[in-house]
């Protein structure tokens, strides 16, 4: 049974599709709870990184703390975790709703329920959450709630009768939300006194406090001065404060089951604190971990190099900073004959990728190169043995390849049914299996096909986008391994493998790709002193072959009537071009080549 | 005595060609009287910082110097030769524009001393003078040449123009072919380099011009190469060609990496390895020269290593190339001690040779010296 405290505590979260509307409804319940003064208001308070706010997705939870007087005259503690929407970030999602009871879906009143809104929605069912319908936007001139409100009758089976109508925008209708909050979402319960079990649910480092790890407590107290274990590995720590989010952190004598918020505890590293461990006291430890902790694999992988090698140390510490506050983001020395010194990184997915590659180009303003993702490969060899391969360079040699086996995933792509032509072509050409489509409600689709994952990782979304006007959405799901034709492309560059151009193919497509690799080669690779020969080639047999021309001229006309400086900037821009492209055997190829490689379909 | 070089800037046009970003200016008649007087203020400060050098070569360049008076120019040369010990034979150039030049003009420069004179023709073509921007047909040049040497000028230089738009390898031959019946002395020919903010550029931009390929230019090169020496030119620089003895005097001085003085608005000098620039702006200079303020817009300190890579860029320009000699006389050690490394790696790639006395490029080097030079930067 929920003590008094309990009683007047609810821990939620936000489920929403990217634009429906969380941030802005989080946003208006900051504002109607108090938890901010106007003054620290600001737009879309809980998104905090600049990337976040660009992309209108959350990559990272937050969490807040909102006090609320409901009409029967008691104040209630409502503890708001916000979730990142995408599915590349499905585990912290899952673990963001293990510290709740009850979540809020909130749904687009002109758009209805989307893809990934459904897979986090499952996940909170999983969880045995109880889901708030929340329809918003209902100020919009298309807003169709009654269409909303049946929709997802329709297709989760939750009544939503009593769903509250709002626009987060014009701040109406935000007081039923807080009401509904309170009534439907149960209390926690743990009891205060048992061992410790709190479970992490997310952390980032603080230059001066170290890891500040957001827990939610599920049984026992926890207070400053307290002597910690994470049950994962056992490591100890003294926990210096303990505090919780108003939204920013603010100091608190105890975190009782039930709570959410945060300690620090001169934790050195986030990844003595991963997402979903659990803890507890030193001195008297849980018997067993709250359940569900799970290292992350992650499913791509791309090479990172410094466009100039001499960034490599600022790109390692650029690196460890992020995995710093991203647990999940993988990475290890790696070295190319092309690139040099630099790193294969492993990410969640496409998305989480790219948003390392921003961030280290963005908030430590590096050059990078990056190589073409890549999935893990396994590859079954004459001996018995199995390799795993991320980096196509060390598949090992075809005789000694049984065969080799690619990641699958599952897709799921809702759209409008003009579009089905398009995206089953689209999804043909991606060597995909096609498996059901099935009508999810008046002319909207839910098409679902088999593919290998290599297939999506570089610019499925954005060919699905662009063959249905931008109108179908899609996620995925990892299935399983399944034996494939792949072979290795090279690239050779007057008659040398080019390590960090090399790819794993379907042998169906590699003559196409061998073929435009080498055309696009050749346009972005400039004339040299020699005639530089690319070839495209499967083991030893070569598939396509360009040739870039020797340079015929490189030469001023004249010396300008003794103006040898201008002469002199002209020569130092052009060596400036020449240092930033990479020397490869005796060709000089710039950083956009390995680029264009990754564009080619 | 130290030897120098000579530079007057004249900024006037009475036209500005498509192709020039070069400092000139078009209609400003009226800012010649004041200009030639700040330039001749110019000369007289240098006076006493020159009292050590003798003026082997004296270049009025522009611009178009042959729109000003012959009057006002004999002037200018006057100020120079009471300013400065000018060395008697001195090589003296003016450069000029068919159209522009008259045959009074002509004989006065003569009697003033200039020596050497430098006509623009560009192309023979008349669709080519018009792509151009050039205010003359070949007609005008022809007269000017003819005027020329009834005036005693027995030292013509001809600038012509390669790798136009649209311009094919026979009309090409045929403006060097004119040239060459016509006795010149000395051919500068230039591929033409579309430079950004002119009209050109625009119309280049705009794909309205079309520019032959690296190929075509090359082998206008090569004929126009090869049909000046034919006819007695010798190719002594990448894109200068004279009768023996009649090489400039002046531009050798740059290609050796020798001292300077440029005067007039935006010129340059090299002087006590310094490089320094005066204002652009004809009015800026004008008003730094009357108030007695600073009339440099650059100036920078040239350090040993950026000589000797300067000397390097310079001397390759020549067909002779770097003499190891004045090399090693001028920094103390043998060239190879600086850059062995990159020496041996382009002789390996035949873009240089080397002899007993001089490394030049080779005829490949020669289209690509500014690659032959990247290597001379690390």
């Amino acid at each position: 049974m929920p003590n008094l405290r309990q009683q007047r505590t609810r821990n939620f979260c936000i489920i929403a599709h990217i634009d429906h509307g969380k941030s802005t409804l989080a946003d208006r319940l900051l504002e109607l709870t108090g938890a901010l003064s106007e003054r620290e208001m600001e737009d879309q308070v809980l998104d905090t990184m600049e990337l976040e706010r660009e992309r209108g997705i959350t990559i990272k939870a937050q969490a807040v703390r909102l006090t609320y007087k409901y009409k029967d005259g008691e104040e209630y503690t409502l503890n708001l975790i916000d979730t990142p929407g995408h599915v590349d970030f499905t585990y912290e999602v899952s673990k963001s709703l293990a510290a709740c009871e009850g979540a809020l879906l909130v749904v687009d009143a002109s758009q209805g329920i989307q893809a990934q809104t459904l897979a986090n929605l499952y996940l909170a069912l999983e969880h045995n959450l109880e889901i708030i319908p929340v329809i918003n936007k209902i100020d919009l001139p298309g807003a169709q709630p009654d269409w909303v409100k049946k929709q997802i009758e329709d297709v989760i089976g939750l009544d939503t009768e009593n769903a509250p109508l709002i626009s987060a925008k014009n701040a109406t209708g935000i007081d039923a939300v807080l009401d509904k909050i309170i009534e439907m979402i149960p209390p926690p319960v743990g009891d205060d006194e048992a061992p410790l079990r709190a479970l992490i649910f997310d952390s980032f480092y603080d230059n001066y406090r170290g890891v500040i790890a957001y827990i939610r407590v599920k049984e026992g107290t926890i207070r400053p001065g307290d002597r910690i274990m994470i049950m994962s590995n056992g490591k100890e720590f003294e926990v210096s404060d303990v505090g919780v989010f108003r939204p920013f952190l603010s100091p608190v004598e105890e975190l009782r089951a039930g709570d959410v918020g945060y300690i620090a505890a001169g934790i050195k590293n986030v990844r003595d604190t991963r997402v979903g461990d659990t803890i507890t006291h030193a001195d008297r430890p849980a018997p067993e971990p709250l359940p569900g902790y799970k290292k992350l694999q992650p499913m791509v992988y791309c090479g990172i190099y410094p466009a100039e090698g001499a960034k490599y140390e600022d790109l390692r510490d650029a690196l460890e900073k992020l995995q710093l506050n991203d647990a999940s983001l993988v990475f290890e020395p790696e070295t190319s004959v092309a690139l040099g010194f630099g790193f294969r990184c492993g990410f969640l997915g496409l998305l989480h990728m790219e948003i390392i590659q921003e961030r280290l180009e963005r908030e430590f303003d590096l050059d990078l190169v990056t190589t073409a993702p890549s999935v893990i490969y396994r590859v079954l060899k004459t001996d018995g043995e199995m390799v795993e391969v991320s980096n196509p360079t060390n598949l090992p040699p075809p005789v000694e390849i049984d065969h080799i086996e690619e990641p699958r995933v599952s897709v799921q792509i809702f759209s409008p049914d003009t579009y089905v032509g398009p995206i089953m072509e689209l999804c043909q050409e991606r060597r995909g299996e096609y498996k059901q489509m099935e009508y999810i409600e008046g002319n909207r689709v839910l098409i679902t096909y088999e593919m290998p994952l290599n297939e999506i990782i570089y610019d499925f979304f954005d060919a699905l986008k662009s063959r249905t006007r931008g109108y179908a959405s899609f996620d995925y799901e990892y299935i399983g391994y399944k034996e494939a034709d792949l072979v290795k492309l090279d690239i050779l560059l007057s008659g040398d493998v080019v390590d960090a151009l090399s790819t794993i193919v379907h042998r169906d497509k590699a003559y196409a790709k061998g073929r435009a690799i080498a055309q696009k080669l050749k346009e972005v690779i400039p004339r040299q002193l020699f005639e530089v020969p690319i070839q495209a080639a499967i083991g030893n047999k070569i598939i396509a072959r360009e040739t870039v021309k020797a340079l015929r001229k490189d030469v001023l006309a004249k010396c300008y009537g003794g103006d040898i400086t201008r002469k002199k900037k002209l020569l130092e821009r052009q060596k400036e071009g020449k240092r930033r492209m990479r020397q490869i055997g005796s060709v000089e190829v710039p950083q956009e080549a390995f680029m264009a490689v990754l564009k080619i379909n | 005595m130290r030897n120098i070089g000579l530079y007057l800037h004249f900024p006037f046009c009475l036209r500005k060609c498509y192709y020039c970003d070069f400092l000139s200016y078009q209609g400003m008649k009226e800012w010649i009287e004041p200009y030639i007087n700040a330039l001749c203020t110019e000369l007289r400060e240098w006076k006493q910082h020159l009292s050590d050098c003798r003026v082997q070569t004296i270049y009025l360049g522009g611009g178009t110097p042959t729109i000003i008076s012959a009057e006002k120019l004999a002037y200018v040369l006057d100020v120079c030769t009471s300013s400065f010990h000018v060395q008697e034979n001195a090589e003296i150039t003016i450069e000029g524009n068919p159209g522009t030049i008259r045959r009074e003009q002509l004989s006065l420069l003569k009697r003033a001393g200039v020596n050497r004179l430098s006509i623009g023709l560009q192309a023979w073509q008349a669709k080519h003078l018009e792509t151009l921007g050039r205010i003359h047909g070949s007609e005008d040049f022809v007269n000017s040449v003819d005027m020329a040497r009834n005036a005693g000028f027995d030292n013509i230089n001809v600038d012509v123009m390669f790798g136009l738009p649209d311009q094919t390898l026979d009309e090409w031959m045929e403006t060097l072919n004119r040239v060459c019946m016509l006795g010149i002395e000395h051919v500068s020919m230039y591929s033409l380099k579309v430079e950004e903010g002119t009209m050109l550029h625009t119309w280049f931009s705009q794909g309205k011009i079309c520019l032959p390929t690296h190929e075509e230019d090359r082998n206008m090169y090569y004929s126009g190469r090869d049909f000046l020496c034919q006819h007695g030119l010798e190719q002594y620089e990448i894109s200068n060609f004279a009768l023996p003895g009649r090489e400039s005097s002046h531009n050798l001085i740059y290609w050796n990496n020798e001292e300077y003085i440029g005067c007039g608005n935006g010129a340059h000098s090299h002087f006590n390895n310094e490089r320094f620039s005066n204002l652009s702006h004809i009015k800026d200079y004008i008003d730094a020269v009357i108030t007695g303020t600073s009339r440099i817009e650059y100036r920078e300190r040239i350090s040993e290593a950026d000589q000797r890579f300067e000397t390097i860029m310079l001397n390759l320009r020549m067909v002779k190339g770097i003499s190891k000699k004045s090399f090693a006389q001028r920094f103390g050690k043998d060239i190879h001690y600086y850059y062995g490394d990159v020496i041996r790696k382009l002789v390996d790639k035949k873009l240089l040779v080397e002899d007993e006395e001089y490394i030049r490029l080779t005829l490949r080097g020669m289209d690509v010296q500014n690659s032959v030079l990247l290597e001379f930067m690390d």
